[in-house]
């Protein structure tokens, strides 16, 4: 399962998927919304994807963890819109026959996620918005986008 | 031939539209994101480091285009 949606994370649905009986451990993680970043205190996310090829890069994500570790499932889901304070913004699970390969295979994901999948984060904070990495800050408009 | 662009995240709201085909000669990738540079000065964003996918997959700048394609200008992608 590698997906964006616009809909609440549900952890136990993916920890559902990748229960199998062949594996003796499930790694999750699960990315939050943090009430600061560099001193600013922020109000909210609002994630912007291009879902189609975000979709696509989540699958090639899995299938080179495959390649790493020896896995049996694999789910990652990713939120976009808004997401508010404390609310998961991306889950991972991975269910491995060991341990080792579920932990590593999550922490892959996670880091390759923040690399090359064509997902946006627009912080929304006190005083301002700002789009993660492109360095352009701009005075609070109002609303968030559609 | 027909591009089709969409456009994300800064270059979205910078540009005021999600989407826009473009007429185009023959041309690559970084002749396009000139081209449009022109229709929407605003695209110009100081100092943004972009990535590029030709029907979703990554391309590099010098890629030829054809008639259909749809691009996309990846700015930093901030995932997680």
């Amino acid at each position: 399962m590698f997906r964006v949606t616009d809909r609440p994370l549900n952890l136990q649905e993916l920890v559902d998927f990748v229960t199998d009986p062949e594996a003796g451990a499930i790694a999750t993680f699960v990315g939050t919304t943090r009430n600061n970043n560099e001193g600013r205190r922020v109000i909210a996310l609002d994630y912007d994807a291009y879902p189609e090829m975000a979709e696509k890069e989540l699958r090639r994500i899995g299938e080179e963890a495959s390649e790493k570790w020896q896995l049996c499932r694999m789910a990652v889901v990713h939120r976009i819109g808004p997401v508010q304070i404390t609310q998961a913004s991306v889950i991972i699970a991975v269910s491995s026959a060991h341990r080792e390969a579920a932990f590593g295979a999550c922490r892959f994901a996670i880091e390759e996620i923040k690399k090359t999948v064509p997902i946006w984060k627009k912080e929304l904070y006190e005083g301002g918005e700002l789009w993660i990495g492109t360095q352009s800050g701009q005075p609070l408009t109002g609303k968030l986008p559609p | 031939m027909k591009i089709r662009v969409k456009f994300f995240a800064i270059l979205r709201e910078r540009a005021g539209t999600a989407e826009v085909t473009k007429e185009l000669a023959a041309g690559t990738v970084s002749d396009l994101w000139k081209s449009l540079q022109k229709d929407y000065p605003k695209l110009d964003v100081p100092g943004i480091r972009l990535l590029y996918a030709v029907n979703q997959s990554y391309v590099t700048p010098d890629h030829q285009l054809a008639d259909g394609d749809e691009v996309v200008f990846i700015p930093p992608v901030s995932g997680g």
